[in-house]
């Protein structure tokens, strides 16, 4: 799991690549994550247009990171998902939770 | 695509999560012979990741020195998979539904749902001296594919 930050419009965006699943990208999720709401980030998107797969472990780090940062009155969206990962989300009802955008003009728009 | 050869793979991994990559790999050659479709075979690799999470982190308790074994059977009619640890047991009864709303922000829980989702029929043994074993079966389908795709698009590796 490969992950780039970079600041657009006063929002943090996490660009991952790769896979997020146990001992490997869920780790990487989360130390991206946290370092970034240490370093004061209110608005975090993740990009999850290159993330080729997902598994529970993965999925709980997103739910992890979407509970870390709402819990601090920040805001957490994932913007273009794969057709697969958008499947694990919707199986186990977590688009009804997750705040999912198309796009990330979308998403950017969604946090200013 | 010719009748499957009926073949039986063995593995036995040490309790690493990195391991998973290599039990992965061998399920990927395996299916590229077999009558399952590309998207089949990914919600299988996903099935097969969970079963070998739930063997190294809750059966095992990531301890290096208890094995998990594993057995990849092509039959005639599907593969199965069995994932057998060395911990003490549970009971699948008791694990809680991930999709109850008190759950749904929970991280962890979600691994046996995906199984029984992703696969056609999963069961489990436990040893009277302690070990689970699973059992992930899923049919071919006479029409050269899996007998059901679940979701769509792009490829894990």
């Amino acid at each position: 799991m490969k992950i780039d930050k970079r600041q657009r419009d006063g929002a943090t965006i996490l660009d991952l690549q790769g896979r997020i699943t146990i001992g490997e990208g869920d780790v990487a999720l989360r130390e991206a994550v946290l370092a970034a709401v240490g370093e004061g980030a209110t608005n975090i998107l993740l990009n999850m247009g290159r993330v080729r797969s997902i598994d529970s472990s993965g999925v709980g780090e997103l739910v992890a990171a979407y509970t870390t940062v709402t819990n601090r009155g920040g805001k957490l969206r994932l913007f273009s998902l794969p057709n697969r990962v958008l499947g694990v989300l919707e199986i186990t009802q977590l688009i009804t939770v997750l705040d999912i955008l198309e796009d990330e003009d979308e998403a950017v728009a969604s946090v200013a | 695509m010719p009748e499957p050869v009926q073949q039986t793979i063995r593995l036995s991994i040490g309790s690493r999560y990195e391991n998973i990559e290599l039990v992965k790999a061998v399920l990927d050659e395996t299916l590229e012979s077999l009558p399952i479709d590309e998207e089949t075979g990914y919600w299988m690799g996903i099935a097969l990741r969970e079963a070998l999470t739930n063997a190294i982190k809750h059966g095992n308790a990531l301890d290096p020195e208890k094995k998990v074994d594993v057995c990849l059977a092509v039959g005639e009619s599907g593969v199965d998979i069995t994932v057998e640890d060395q911990g003490s047991g549970f009971d699948p009864g008791a694990v809680a539904d991930p999709l109850a709303p008190d759950n749904l922000l929970k991280t962890e829980g979600r691994g046996i749902f995906y199984m029984r989702r992703f696969m056609d029929k999963i069961d489990y043994d436990f040893g009277a001296e302690g070990g689970t074993k699973v059992r992930l079966h899923k049919k071919f389908d006479a029409s050269g594919g899996s007998a059901e795709a679940n979701q769509g698009g792009a490829n894990e590796d």
